[in-house]
């Protein structure tokens, strides 16, 4: 059932919503009072209650990992905010740097709080230029305020917030080459382990959270833990929560929307996108960002032996709620709930080929698997569309792309190969088409 | 020439520094400060400079520079448009949008026009999406485009 909220984008819309005063007039900077109330480990225990999965893409336990964080140790702990928004598609978090800085802010400080930082850094992708500019103005007006500094709300905990930049790279989000990029280095993905938490920025235990997660947090100590997980309709698979929706591409109406979680595609699409643009039958749709597998619209749900999931089974997958597990156990991915919408004007081949060229050019090339299939299938797509590929050469993608799956050291590879596998199996008889009439079946437009 | 900054950037390379708990933390943000400097573009003189004033080796500083796409690593032009080729957008007519723009400015992705006044660049999703299709010029962006606007926009640029 569909149920917008307004936790986070009570200030969408308002010429001054990102301002403090306006912050405080809708109730802001109250959770992070009862946070810093409670001792580290209650403010941790309420997280977890809360069921935060990470809005980033991978959708682990907030509070969870939170509660990775060493309880005693003698190097600093830092918090490092992951606000790269790079994943194709996705477009939700610059809205809340840009018109809801301070729910950051506050979240930032309750973080530290709770991981036992006094920094925190919010890293924010450079081309945002307007995020970074609204971050520093929060940043300078919650400090004015005594918010940050040596005794946030007369607490005894110094927090200091900073921002820091990239300089365009889509692999920076991962969280260790964000992490490395933090440190003035090439962006390119470490080994785990060792996992942030024991050795993260400069050496030290860090958690990296999400630019939404770590902003939702306040809304948590406001209602609740458990209240705030009850909002969703997947309180009982622990996902819980409100968060926000994107829909993008060929629907009426694209844009930012905040709902409860469990909301489905056809919500998504039809109630809030507006529904298909031009009234065009739907080709398919992309859940979360780039890297997650595409659904046709006439697929269904078929999962007759798992009972959390028995209310579904059978039903059209427009119509399964919209959370992290749900997702998975269709072999598919929730991501960051930010949708690209694709109608029937669009063509799957020049579709897959502008994703793996996408894929091609963000490789940092430090893994054989990635860097050379990356580039080696989007050579075969090139053909494809040229209408000099063979039905052989076809397969091959299939082949390089499961070659690429869990053989590297970041899930990089694994995001370029899911659409590759997805797409040549969803719409093979597109892809077959192609290269039997030699590029001449098809539109050769992804726009009308 | 030797390469140095203004008084005022001066000030804000040793904010950035005080942020961190190693020099080598400010690296691209001083690199940013310094490429602003120098009509948008990382020369060596900026390499050596950035490596002696934050105590690291010039080979470090260069492979910074040749890892991230923002850095440029020859002149460009007065402005620099990067328009989003990515899915999203191209669902809501990139293509045409950026080949309106090779026609305009008389030159290819990755070209600057003839009078030097704009170089041309795809970008991949700038985080704009849902009011695709959108552009960068500089600093700010310019959503829900449309061939007039661009127009428009490009007018601007060239006139100025
Ligand atoms: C290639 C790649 C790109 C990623 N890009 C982002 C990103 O832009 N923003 C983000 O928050 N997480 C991104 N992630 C996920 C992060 O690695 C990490 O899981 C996340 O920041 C953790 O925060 P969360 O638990 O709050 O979601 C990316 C992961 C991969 C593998
Ligand atoms: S999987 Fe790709 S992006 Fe990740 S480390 Fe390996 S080469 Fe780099
Ligand atoms: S695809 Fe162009 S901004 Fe995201």
């Amino acid at each position: 059932m569909l149920k917008q909220t307004t936790y986070l984008s009570h200030s969408y819309g308002k010429p001054d919503g990102f301002t403090l005063a306006a912050y405080e007039a809708a109730g802001g900077y109250r959770g992070v009072r009862k946070a810093l109330a409670m001792s580290r480990e209650q403010v941790v225990d309420e997280v977890k209650k809360a069921h935060i999965r990470g809005r980033g893409g991978a959708g682990f336990d907030c509070g969870t990992k939170w509660s990775f964080m060493p309880k005693e140790s003698k190097k600093p702990h830092y918090l490092v905010i992951n606000a790269d928004e790079g994943e194709p598609g996705t477009f939700k978090d610059r809205t809340i740097m840009e018109l809801n800085p301070h729910s950051m802010v506050e979240g930032c400080i309750i973080g530290c709080y709770g991981i036992g930082a006094h920094a925190a850094y919010i890293y924010v992708r450079d081309e945002l230029h307007l995020s970074k500019e609204r971050l520093w103005g929060a940043i300078r007006e919650a400090r004015a305020k005594g918010y940050l500094g040596q005794n946030p709300f007369g607490k005894d905990y110094p927090v200091e917030i900073y921002v820091h930049t990239g300089a365009g790279a889509y692999i920076c989000g991962e969280e260790t080459s964000l992490l490395n990029s933090l440190e003035g280095k090439r962006g390119e993905p470490r080994l785990k382990p060792p996992f942030p938490a024991q050795y993260g920025a400069f050496g030290c235990p860090t958690t990296v959270n999400n630019a939404e997660t770590v902003a939702i947090v306040p809304t948590v100590f406001e209602m609740g833990g458990d209240a705030f997980s009850q909002l969703s309709t997947l309180h009982s698979l622990n996902d819980g929560g409100a968060r926000l929706f994107g829909v993008s591409g060929h629907v009426k109406r694209p844009g930012v929307y905040e709902a409860a979680v469990g909301l489905t595609l056809r919500e998504l699409i039809y109630d809030l996108g507006g529904g298909i643009l031009d009234d065009r039958p739907m080709l398919g749709v992309i859940p979360g960002g780039s890297s997650c597998p595409v659904h046709l619209p006439d697929e269904t749900v078929n999962l007759p032996n798992d009972p959390r999931f028995a209310a579904w089974h059978g039903k059209s997958i427009l119509d399964l709620p919209l959370g992290v597990d749900t997702f998975r156990a269709v072999g598919g991915m929730l991501g960051t709930c930010c949708a690209i919408v694709m109608n029937d004007s669009a063509d799957p081949v020049l579709a897959l080929h502008n994703l793996v060229r996408f894929y091609k050019h963000e490789s940092c090339g430090q893994c054989t698997p990635c860097r050379e299939g990356c580039g080696w299938v989007d050579r075969i797509i090139k053909k494809i569309v040229q209408g000099e590929a063979t039905m052989d050469e076809l397969d091959e993608i299939s082949e390089i792309a499961s070659n690429i799956t869990g053989n590297t050291i970041c899930a990089f590879g694994d995001g370029a190969a899911q659409p590759m596998l997805a797409f040549v199996k969803k719409y093979r008889k597109s892809f077959e088409d192609y290269v039997r009439t030699g590029g001449k079946s098809q539109t050769r437009r992804l726009s009308l | 020439m030797a390469f140095a900054l203004s008084a005022e950037r001066e000030r804000e390379l040793e904010e950035i520094v005080a942020r961190y708990p190693n020099k080598m933390a400010a690296c691209i943000p001083v690199l940013h400060l310094c490429q602003e400097q120098n009509q948008n573009w990382v020369s060596d003189e900026v390499i050596t400079f950035v490596a002696h004033r934050l105590d690291l080796s010039p080979a470090h500083v260069k492979g910074v520079v040749t890892f991230y796409t923002l850095f440029n690593q020859k002149p460009v032009g007065k402005h620099q448009v990067w328009v989003c080729q990515t899915l999203s957008c191209a669902l809501r007519g990139a293509g045409e949008i950026l080949s309106h723009c090779e026609k305009r400015l008389g030159c290819h992705v990755g070209e600057t026009s003839k009078d030097g006044k704009v170089t041309l660049r795809t970008a991949e999703c700038l985080a704009s999406c849902g009011t695709a299709p959108m552009m960068q010029i500089d600093k700010k962006y310019y959503e829900n485009l449309s061939v007039p606007e661009v127009d428009r926009l490009l007018d601007g640029l060239l006139k100025g």
